[in-house]
């Protein structure tokens, strides 16, 4: 009986650890982050105010989300007032013409969250589309590697926003339409996020088809797979690892480019946020772009996480420890 | 006559960036159809290659392979291989990896029901029918090549290759291995070339053992004909003279004569063939006893 409750005591006191582990030492340190940041802050005076400390920023926070329920208040009343009008029109004369207009008001910080999220997933699911292909051709012949390596490796290191001036030039000549499916400005920060999403998945991608294990190849060629079957059968499930790492990286840098990329081509987005509050110059402005400064940081953690998810649900390898 | 599986006087060379390789040269060896064969040889004598060569995963320098009286040059279903670590992919199951040879295999040829029967009946040859929807990772060593094997076998092949089957098991899986594979040679009746470290296990399974000289340029040592009936019994064999003596022949070979191929009176320039008797050691009952 002893020994028993001896060995609980023991198991009990193993569990603590754990559970530090688990939860308060990272709370720790977002406590201990918060007060460092809090005390800094109070030391930094700026033309625009005090640096903002955490407790600025929350009610930054708050006041975006309220004039972002503002707007769609007002949004809502707009249209109410033209239905009226409209029905107004229609009881005096049935044949009149109706026009329906959208409302035109200012985007809320959750709009432009929307925009930015909206873009992002379109550049990198261009990007995908074409390095995905692209990345198991390299991997799958030298030859094809030879050619486009060089292309690669001379583009890779280009920042995609020395490409902005050439994509807007080039999308204002060629995307010409009565009824633009898109906007002007969405194509260009889309394609920028696109020129900068490629590379990373190409790369990746190569590197996991060229590494299949080469008995798995062999079967595949003694069963005399068609050169298609034997794609979806044996190169992307085993290469399906590198292919995501590949995807995460150009996610991530595709997300924090496209941010830049919306201030400097005041496209709108997160990135026209902060620098239409920059512009601004209120009181409040440096709270408020601290408040865009980590909705970024956590959406691109949750994009991310989304990632793993789906790398999670795709992958046969339900055992691997993904990071 | 014309010979089933003929590998005539091939050799292979390998070129890398820092030069040359000769791998084989000269390798001359005719099977039977129905044969057991099986390379023995150090580590690094090209057994490997050999078997490459035949399967058509590798192209030879000179010489040729013919199977059936047509030159092999590609790799095929007709000279299926077991490979040492299985090969299974990971991310099938134990029924999806031998359904995607024969599906691909007996494409247009079979109707749905029967390659459902066909890829049960090459996992019930192996014992198992029982694992058909578990994944690779779940199950054993032993079981993954049994795996293998039935994936292999369920191509038809002409050949069955089999590159160091057991290698990598544990003696007591080794043995079970084996004697299931005695008892599929048998039923099928199928040509088998095994390539092999362990010389209690070449002189068991195999009617022929062929031995590697080392590289470079390998080539074969001697050939030593294992005259024993069928079945056979590993635990009755322990006491037989024709087994041990065998066993004896191909130990010499390995441990003895290896380091001096000279001492087996063979120059490495002269191709080994397996007409020269003088080159055949014949083990029959009689000479034996």
């Amino acid at each position: 009986m002893i020994a028993l409750g001896l060995t609980q005591v023991k198991s009990a006191g193993r569990q603590v650890p754990r559970l530090l582990a688990k939860g308060i030492i990272p709370a720790l340190g977002l406590s201990m982050f918060l007060l460092f940041w809090h005390i800094v802050a109070g030391s930094i005076n700026t033309s625009l105010g005090q640096f903002p400390g955490p407790a600025q920023v929350w009610t930054q926070s708050q006041n975006l989300y309220a004039e972002h329920l503002e707007q769609r208040e007002k949004a809502e009343r707009f249209y109410e007032r033209q239905e009226k009008r409209n029905a107004d029109k229609l009881a005096k004369n049935p044949d009149a013409v109706i026009k329906h207009r959208d409302y035109t008001g200012k985007p809320t910080f959750l709009d432009q969250i929307i925009t930015s999220l909206y873009t992002v997933m379109f550049g990198f699911l261009l990007a995908s589309l074409l390095a995905i292909p692209l990345g198991i051709a390299c991997g799958l012949s030298d030859r094809v590697y030879e050619a486009v390596n060089p292309i690669i490796q001379l583009f890779k290191p280009v920042s995609p926003l020395a490409w902005l001036p050439l994509v807007t030039m080039v999308v204002s000549a060629v995307y010409v339409s009565e009824d633009p499916l898109f906007e002007k400005s969405f194509l260009n920060s889309a394609f920028t996020v696109a020129l900068c999403c490629i590379w990373p998945t190409v790369i990746n991608t190569t590197v996991g088809v060229s590494g299949i294990d080469k008995d798995l190849v062999n079967v595949g060629r003694v069963i005399k797979l068609a050169p298609f079957t034997n794609v979806t059968k044996i190169v992307l499930p085993s290469s399906i690892p590198m292919i995501f790492t590949g995807l995460r990286l150009s996610l991530a840098t595709g997300w924090m480019v496209l941010i830049a990329a919306e201030m400097l081509a005041q496209n709108p987005g997160l990135g026209k946020f902060i620098w239409d509050e920059f512009q601004n110059g209120s009181s409040n402005s440096l709270s408020r772009i601290m408040v865009a400064v980590i909705t970024i940081g956590f959406i691109g953690f949750l994009l991310d996480r989304a990632m793993l998810l789906i790398q999670r649900r795709v992958s046969w390898d339900k055992q691997a420890v993904l990071r | 006559m014309q010979q089933f599986l003929d590998i005539s006087q091939i050799s292979k060379t390998f070129h890398t960036d820092s030069g040359s390789f000769e791998a084989l040269r000269n390798v001359d060896l005719k099977i039977a159809e129905g044969e057991f064969v099986s390379l023995i040889g150090h580590s690094g004598c090209g057994k490997s290659t050999v078997l490459n060569l035949v399967a058509g995963l590798l192209e030879v320098t000179t010489g040729g392979v013919i199977l059936e009286g047509k030159e092999i040059d590609e790799p095929g279903p007709d000279r299926a291989v077991v490979f040492q670590n299985h090969a299974l992919m990971p991310w099938l199951s134990v029924y999806d990896n031998v359904g995607l040879a024969v599906k691909t295999v007996f494409k247009n040829q079979k109707s749905k029901q029967e390659m459902h029967d066909w890829i049960m009946h090459n996992l019930e040859l192996v014992n198992m029918t029982h694992a058909s929807n578990k994944m690779p990772h779940e199950i054993s060593g032993g079981m993954k090549q049994r795996v293998g094997i039935a994936r292999a076998l369920s191509m038809q092949p002409k050949v069955l290759l089999m590159d160091e089957p057991f290698g990598a098991l544990d003696a007591l899986t080794r043995a079970q291995l084996q004697d299931s594979t005695m008892d599929i040679h048998r039923e099928l009746g199928n040509t088998v070339i095994m390539i092999t470290h362990d010389v209690d296990e070449a002189v068991l399974l195999s009617d022929r053992i062929v031995m590697m000289t080392n590289g470079p340029a390998a080539s074969i040592g001697q050939i030593v004909d294992v005259n024993l009936p069928r079945p056979r019994d590993r635990l009755q064999l322990a006491e037989n003279a024709q087994f041990n003596h065998c066993r004896r022949l191909v130990l010499d070979f390995l441990y003895a004569a290896h380091s001096r191929p000279d001492v087996v009176g063979l120059d490495e320039d002269t191709p080994a063939d397996i007409d020269d008797k003088t080159n055949v050691v014949s083990t029959d009952a009689s000479e034996a006893a």
